[in-house]
């Protein structure tokens, strides 16, 4: 270990940082659009798991627990390497050609996410008083309605902190999408390994921008839990 | 009706999916799976009791970097970590490790940063009075803190170690990467050799994950269940 010469200009500049960075800007993507459709599909699932109707009640429950108990590698190979029996011929020639690597890791990243989501705005609804509903309700809000205008706007304010913790998650695990050959940014930090051996420099460089993602992250979460949700540490 | 024909792939390799090509060759399959799952749980408590102690203490200069480390590993994906060790490990110990236990120890160092934030949780769940009690009669704080806060704790973190057990069981699909033979590369390799049947054979291995992960969570449940009916008395 004590022969091995650090050499840094390897990775922050020329060629190799371009990698990093184009490998960052990857996994930016497949995080953010990640977890703007998790949210869609999680906020489907919740109200489906709540409903009164227990065909909905039933599936929700069903979908949950298969994506919360089987490995996210396993969902991702299942999506790139086995959907195309599924899906219709014109989804997959589409897919094909938009480079199906990132769609697959998309779709996987969403589903898996999302049921987490999903629990976590269960969780923040039924921390709402069930006078809310009655209320909304009794004064002529349909079912629907009454979720959509009334209950979920309070259980979103209260579920942004463990959202935002499902994003850092989402972000650490879009890592997976590398197994599949999307070039994010772990990906990129193999291959710079590979090609100049600098492997210490290569995954420093990684493990530094995710950490900093997180530390970024924590501290945007620990402002609005104080600001927002006048929730104070050590109180 | 083609779809279940299909499934023929998955008979005619059903125990190399189960035990690899044990017990003529090494263990792989599920059998691997539980066993890098079970050594890694075994561990990573041990870990995670070492850390949580650490960062719950009153002592700044002890509390602080064990934060530090807890907040560092779990801020890094844990392929990142694996990978880590594939570097370290043959570099700290001078010798070659194999990937088995790069993998055991990745997953360890992993986890044992999640089980400390249990141990932690478990400990400040205890009532301050039951601390203060002991030391009033005689004993100091860590003898305090080992015969009589962590007993109690224990009892309440069980469960929640049944759930770091099941994510355990999911993260051992990360050993593929480096080439342990567990079940998600034992089925990339039927994957890769019989070619056609993508889809019946990760799907099958999603339900044999599910059925061992949905075991151990039902548990946890029902355990929370009967802690929670504890308590009430």
């Amino acid at each position: 270990m004590l022969s091995y010469k650090f050499d840094w200009s390897v990775i922050t500049s020329g060629q190799y940082h371009e990698w990093l960075i184009s490998g960052l800007k990857v996994t930016i993507q497949l995080s953010i659009s990640g977890i703007l459709l998790s949210f869609l599909l999680g906020l489907i699932v919740a109200v489906m798991r709540m409903s009164h109707l227990k065909l909905f009640r039933w599936s929700a429950c069903v979908f949950l627990e298969f994506t919360r108990n089987t490995p996210l590698l396993v969902q991702i190979f299942f999506w790139y390497f086995g959907s195309y029996k599924l899906l219709p011929t014109a989804v997959n020639e589409w897919l094909n050609n938009t480079g199906f690597e990132f769609a697959a890791a998309l779709i996987a990243l969403t589903i898996y996410t999302s049921a987490f989501i999903a629990e976590d705005i269960r969780s923040g609804v039924l921390s709402i008083p069930k006078e809310q509903m009655e209320a909304a309700q009794s004064s002529g809000f349909s079912y629907i309605r009454s979720m959509q205008y009334i209950i979920l706007p309070q259980a979103v304010r209260i579920t942004i902190p463990p959202l935002v913790n499902q994003f850092l998650n989402l972000a650490k695990n879009s890592s997976l999408a590398m197994t599949i050959g999307v070039m994010e940014l772990t990906y990129q930090a193999r291959q710079v390994e590979s090609y100049t051996f600098k492997g210490f420099e290569a995954f420093t460089a990684a493990t530094v921008v995710y950490l900093a993602i997180s530390v970024i992250i924590t501290f945007l979460v620990d402002q609005y839990n104080e600001r927002v949700l006048q929730i104070h540490k050590g109180a | 009706m083609t779809i279940l024909s299909n499934f023929q792939v998955i008979a005619d390799n059903i125990i190399y999916f189960f035990v690899g090509r044990w017990p003529e060759g090494p263990l792989g399959g599920v059998g691997l799976t539980l066993y890098l799952a079970s050594a890694s749980c075994i561990l990573s408590i041990f870990g995670g009791l070492i850390l949580g102690l650490l960062s719950v203490s009153k002592k700044k200069w002890i509390s602080w970097p064990s934060m530090l480390v807890i907040n560092t590993i779990r801020g890094v994906p844990l392929l990142m970590v694996i990978f880590w060790m594939y570097f370290l490990l043959p570099a700290i110990f001078g010798k070659v490790i194999t990937e088995t236990r790069t993998v055991i120890l990745g997953l360890t160092f992993f986890t044992s940063a999640y089980m400390s934030q249990i141990v932690r949780a478990g400990i400040e769940g205890i009532p301050k009075g039951q601390m203060e009690a002991a030391i009033s009669t005689g004993l100091t704080h860590w003898q305090a803190m080992i015969y009589i806060i962590l007993p109690q704790g224990l009892r309440n973190m069980i469960p929640s170690f049944v759930n770091q057990f099941v994510s355990l069981i999911k993260d051992t699909s990360l050993a593929f990467i480096v080439g342990v033979s567990e079940l998600t590369h034992v089925a990339t390799q039927i994957n890769n050799r019989t070619m056609a049947f993508p889809t019946e054979i990760f799907f099958f291995i999603a339900v044999v994950y599910f059925i061992i992960c949905y075991a151990f969570t039902s548990l946890s449940r029902n355990l929370e269940k009967r802690l929670e009916w504890r308590k009430a008395i």
